[in-house]
């Protein structure tokens, strides 16, 4: 690839693939706001009355997209968007205020909405900054609407569309679009657009900070997706070598869908098996159509993160009953919720560092109806014995135990109310706090399978937040104390029978997956469009040859040698067999 | 009128759905429904009054109706609060 130039950004890679196509920056300017006083009064109250009427028919179009795309339950959020335009107080004082004080309708409409955003804005509550956003997409919606400007809706296709943060509403219409790509300068790899983005495979690249700074309407721009990088006006020779990216990629989608049905077996006959995270029910789909061999991780979040409150055990069971029928004899592994953290939590709680506060497992024991609901939703679905459950953030040989014994009581219970369930489900745990990893050995003899959660594992071995800047670079997933912190907990599972599995995004990253598979993982989890290419590169490596380049790793001292010894296997070994697919890079 | 404090039993608290049907059970009456918090007094009729309301699980509220379906009213919007709107 061609070297570093200073029209590369990069940002977090949140859906793969690549795109050359012109940006289209979608601002959320306010429009100018005349505090002139009218003369004519009636004619402003007609004017904010059809604004109010095009407003209502802009969001009922969200409203019926949103219920096709995401479901009527995450539609919902957009009902009480479309209230506010009823709602019978606001209207009636801002006419009211119009009448009385002869001004603008734009300027009373802003005036009035924003002391309800302002009061929001004083409750230091994040949600509450939150619903302060959404009145200000109203606010604006009804502003522009009186302005008659278009709503943005009208995207032309094929565009990358660059903005400062994506709102469900926004997702929501673009999806109509044939949009290119997406840039945003802030959003994670867990947010609403990034989600959507990955499910339509849109490829993303969000969390740039200045990229509506940096881009213009209309530049000629690349996303790709799998690298995080954003390449603003690009020179004939990054033209060129995207160009031949997106060509052998295109030839390496056809080549990869040959091998929908081919185990992920070494060259040496080693068979992992090969399985999808996990995050929207729409990527059922894809995982099934991707050959993946199960789901290794359903992130139940996902359910409530908007419906904004605890789904019902009969919500719960059809969800996972549907999931766990399509992959059907594949096995499904159900996490049970991981909230808290940089995670939705949905009791307002503040605390100064959540990422070591209440969440997962933590919060579930504290919270045990809501627990055993889930619990008891998951069992009920698990008919099919095609479900196993895995409990997040364990810290504590108590709290496997504790668990344990909520799930006996679940069953205890729906027997008595005559439900049936596979009573040998599998239960396994989340290695990923350092305390669960020295002690694997003893976790080993109390769960059925591990899987590795790398992203939270390094955060906590490393003690870095990937998410602060300027520390963010420390997070190295090839640190030494990683490799070896992996093949402990791995060594110890085996052991024990323990199936163990990887699902952070470290198995997501190519160059790492060799090592991975060297150290002797039952399984990888990777997210359902890497599943192809995942299976790829399995198949060209030999077992042995990278149990020799674990051994070499594990006596390395700095993550730069680990990364020279992979990258150094990875060129030799991986990129000569696929050629096709990396192309000069 | 009547006058009638109430407690946010649901984990998730006072959130943009349950001010939704509180909103919507409100408009079926004539009589004037009010919620008083920490010195706000929030016309239960407007959306975006009651979206402005931060009421999490264990706080309380105090309901004011006040018209000639007052005690219709209380008693369907406070069975609401009770069940924790309905996501016990």
């Amino acid at each position: 690839m061609p070297n570093k130039q200073s029209n590369v950004y990069k940002g977090l890679a949140a859906a793969p693939g690549i795109s050359i196509a012109q940006a289209y920056l979608f601002k959320k300017e306010i429009e100018f706001i005349s505090s002139a006083n009218i003369e004519n009064v009636d004619e402003a109250l007609r004017i904010l009355d059809e604004a109010l009427e095009k407003s209502k028919k802009e969001l009922n179009k969200v409203f019926s997209l949103a219920i096709d795309k995401l479901g009527e339950k995450r539609a919902a959020i957009f009902e009480a968007q479309i209230m506010i335009l009823d709602d019978p107080i606001l209207i009636d004082t801002i006419k009211n205020r119009i009448r009385n004080e002869k001004r603008t309708p734009e300027y009373i409409v802003n005036d009035e909405i924003s002391r309800y955003q302002s009061m929001m804005d004083t409750v230091n509550e994040p949600y509450m900054k939150e619903r302060s956003q959404d009145i200000e997409d109203i606010k604006l919606r009804i502003i522009r609407n009186i302005k008659k400007k278009k709503w943005q809706s009208h995207i032309t296709d094929e565009v990358i569309v660059v903005t400062d943060n994506l709102t469900p509403a926004d997702t929501v219409l673009f999806s109509r679009a044939n949009i290119k790509g997406y840039v945003t300068n802030f959003g994670g790899l867990t947010s609403h657009a990034a989600i959507i983005a990955r499910s339509l495979h849109i490829p993303a690249v969000l969390g740039l900070h200045d990229a509506t700074a940096k881009i213009n309407d209309s530049d000629l721009v690349i996303v790709d997706g799998y690298r995080g990088e954003v390449v603003i006006r690009p020179n004939d020779e990054q033209l060129e070598y995207y160009n031949e990216r997106i060509g052998s990629l295109t030839l390496y989608d056809e080549e990869l869908s040959t091998l929908k049905d081919l185990p992920a077996e070494t060259l040496d006959g080693r068979k992992i098996s090969l399985l999808a995270n996990l995050d929207i029910s729409e990527e059922v789909d894809l995982i099934v159509s991707n050959g993946a061999n199960g789901i290794g991780l359903i992130r139940t979040e996902q359910l409530f993160e908007e419906l904004d409150q605890f789904p019902s055990e009969e919500e719960q069971y059809e969800w996972y009953t549907q999931i766990a029928e399509r992959v059907y004899p594949d096995i499904a592994i159900i996490r049970v919720l991981d909230i808290g953290g940089d995670k939705i939590l949905p009791v307002d709680v503040q605390e100064a560092n959540p990422f070591l506060g209440w969440r997962g497992i933590r919060f579930l024991l504290d919270n045990k109806q809501l627990f055993k609901t889930q619990l008891r939703a998951i069992l009920r679905a698990s008919v099919h014995k095609n479900i196993k459950v895995m409990l997040p953030m364990v810290a504590s040989i108590t709290e496997v135990r504790q668990s344990k014994e909520i799930l006996e009581e679940c069953k205890k219970e729906l027997r008595k109310e005559k439900h049936s369930f596979d009573n040998n489900i599998e239960l396994g745990m989340m290695v990923e706090i350092p305390s669960a990893a020295v002690l694997a050995h003893e976790f080993a003899k109390e769960v059925s399978f591990f899987s590795i959660g790398t992203n939270d594992l390094i955060q906590y071995l490393l003690a870095v937040d990937r998410g602060n800047e300027i520390v963010s670079n420390l997070y190295q997933e090839f640190h030494p104390s990683v490799i070896r912190t992996i093949d402990f907990i791995i060594k110890e599972g085996k052991r024990h029978n323990v199936f163990v599995s990887i699902c952070g995004e470290m198995a997501s990253d190519q160059i790492a997956i060799p090592l991975l598979i060297g150290l002797g993982l039952d399984s990888l989890s990777v997210s359902p469009a890497l599943i192809p290419v995942t299976k790829q590169i399995i198949r060209n490596i030999s077992y042995e040859e990278v149990q020799k380049l674990v051994e070499k790793c594990l006596t390395a001292v700095t993550e730069h040698e680990v990364k020279n010894l992979v990258s150094a296997y990875f060129d030799k070994n991986i990129k000569e067999h696929l050629k096709s697919f990396f192309v000069n890079g | 009128m009547i006058e009638r404090e109430v407690k946010i039993i649901n984990n998730a608290g006072l959130h943009t759905r349950p001010a939704a049907t509180i909103v919507k059970l409100a408009a079926q009456y004539k009589s004037e429904f009010f919620i008083h918090k920490d010195g706000l007094n929030i016309n239960g009729k407007s959306i975006i009054g009651v979206m402005t309301l931060a009421a999490e699980k264990g706080s309380t509220l105090k309901l004011t109706f006040d018209g000639p379906d007052e005690e219709d009213a209380a008693k369907e919007i406070i069975a609401y609060f009770e069940r924790g709107f309905d996501e016990l």
